[in-house]
């Protein structure tokens, strides 16, 4: 079962600069330990929703907007894909997430099936 | 059978169809050929094939097909898959009850908790659709909508079908518990005409207390839902309520009280102090003539360690002002924050009586009164009101 785990690293958790070294060491060590989970394909962690651009069509035209397309405080800051046998054994991978420690929400998606067998 | 049939093939709405469809074969055919020798195993059996046979129409599914048609094949011992069973099937499956696994994937934490009541009560109180939405006044429609889209979340997301491991059961189990004993307390102060959710809470209970036999608190749930209901009978007389001091008690059901107790027993037994075996010890005490008003605030005491909630440092107030007097049970009383509580409005005003300060015992009489959205209460407080 393919599931995707999105992040958001919370109110004020941003800011990656602005961690001490030790903290970004220890968050370093989490995910490198996070990613060797059977089953976890590494993401992307990104950059923050400041250096989002956001399309839509408007009138016929494609509108471009600075920022990202949900509010700031709810926009996402990184994910991952992973392979798990059921929910529950994704909810176990996803509470390891370290951003959870720092008042960061995980939601897990699953991925849409569009056919012809898993 | 629907428990069976959903373990088997991880789908509720496959599993709900193929039962059905095994149903109408079953009543085209028993009259003429007979009933079998094991019905159940033959309706399963049945069943089985019909969600194979769909599961075979629908590409997406090749996997899963792929695995139950092993199963089948291992189960028939050798013979032809496909043969339609004889009336008298003699291989006779063990089909193990899975109606724990059942509970705990109705009270999934990932179903909205609404979700969790409805499908509880749907798949396993087996109530139907227009009964449950009748019992927590909801549109059908609405109600059918919650449903199928709990349903479509457990397929979808892979919700498993299992009991939860060890380190995952007390929360799961909490969370079943809770499920249960909301359903409980819908019914409770239901009028009799929607139907006896408490009945379905407690059947729910006690097949738990089947189904997980060391468990304290599931044994406390079910013992503080019978020695509740016990008293259904005496709690209204004319349309008003009754306080529990003043009821009849001729008309409690002493057999409920027994059974209520002999839950109780069990889970103290189990060295049980959970939240439900602390409420369910208070309910007991509550029933006797003389009441132990010290033992009972003791329990609330404890309670109140694992239960922070207002309402029961209320009843701790309550205990605490009958058991050393009405300036201590004051005392804890204007602690509590409740805004809009009427129960708090209404322990102020006995304890002020009791301390004789009738114009505040009035006036706080007067506020319960009209906190309330009760006919019946509203009407108590008015006589308490009056008596001053």
């Amino acid at each position: 079962m393919k599931y995707v785990v999105f992040i958001n690293l919370g109110p004020g958790a941003r800011g990656w600069q602005a961690l001490p070294e030790a903290k970004q060491a220890e968050v370093q060590a989490a995910w490198g330990e996070l990613n060797q989970t059977p089953g976890l394909t590494p993401g992307a962690g990104l950059q923050p929703p400041e250096t989002a651009t956001t399309l839509r069509m408007e009138h016929g035209d494609t509108l471009i907007t600075d920022g990202p397309y949900v509010e700031t405080k709810e926009a996402l800051d990184g994910y991952f894909i992973l392979e798990a046998a059921d929910l529950d054994a994704a909810i176990e991978v996803a509470k390891k997430v370290p951003a959870l420690q720092t008042g960061g929400a995980v939601e897990i998606r699953p991925v849409m099936d569009w056919g012809g067998g898993s | 059978m629907l428990a069976t049939l959903i373990g088997l093939l991880g789908d509720f709405e496959l599993a709900e169809e193929a039962a059905q469809q095994a149903f109408a074969v079953a009543a085209e055919r028993w009259p003429a050929d007979g009933v079998p020798a094991n019905p159940r195993a033959w309706l399963i059996t049945t069943a089985r094939r019909r969600a194979l046979d769909r599961l075979r129409r629908e590409r997406t599914f090749q996997a899963k097909a792929a695995e139950l048609q092993r199963e089948l094949s291992a189960a028939a011992n050798g013979r032809d898959p496909h043969e339609a069973p004889t009336m008298f099937e003699d291989d006779d499956p063990d089909f193990r009850d899975e109606r724990l696994e059942l509970i705990f994937t109705c009270c999934h934490p990932a179903l909205a908790p609404e979700a969790q009541v409805a499908l509880t009560l749907r798949t396993l109180g087996g109530l139907t659709t227009p009964e449950i939405a009748a019992a927590f006044l909801v549109a059908e429609p609405t109600m059918a909508q919650r449903l199928v889209r709990a349903k479509r979340k457990i397929r979808d997301a892979a919700i498993p079908f299992r009991v939860p491991g060890e380190a995952q059961l007390p929360d799961r189990l909490a969370a079943v518990l809770a499920v249960v004993y909301l359903i409980f307390n819908a019914g409770y102060s239901a009028p009799p005409e929607r139907g006896s959710l408490t009945g379905e809470a407690i059947r729910l209970g006690a097949a738990l207390a089947e189904l997980i036999p060391d468990e304290a608190e599931v044994f406390g749930l079910l013992a503080l839902m019978m020695l509740h209901d016990s008293r259904r009978a005496a709690r209204l007389r004319d349309g008003d309520l009754v306080p529990l001091a003043e009821q009849d008690r001729s008309l409690w059901d002493h057999a409920a009280i027994a059974r209520g107790r002999t839950a109780l027993d069990r889970a103290l037994a189990l060295h049980g102090h959970g939240r439900y075996v602390l409420q369910a010890a208070i309910a007991s005490l509550h029933l006797e003539r003389d009441r132990d008003w010290p033992q009972i605030a003791a329990l609330y005491t404890r309670l109140a360690v694992i239960d922070r909630s207002p309402v029961v440092a209320l009843n701790r107030a309550v205990a605490v002002g009958e058991a050393d007097g009405p300036a201590a049970g004051l005392a804890l009383l204007d602690r509590i924050e409740l805004p809009g509580y009427r129960y708090l409005h209404s322990a102020r005003a006995e304890l002020l009586r009791r301390l004789g300060r009738p114009a505040e015992a009035r006036e706080e009489y007067r506020r319960a009164a009209a906190l309330s959205d009760d006919a019946a209460e509203r009407r108590l407080f008015e006589r308490r009101l009056e008596k001053i």
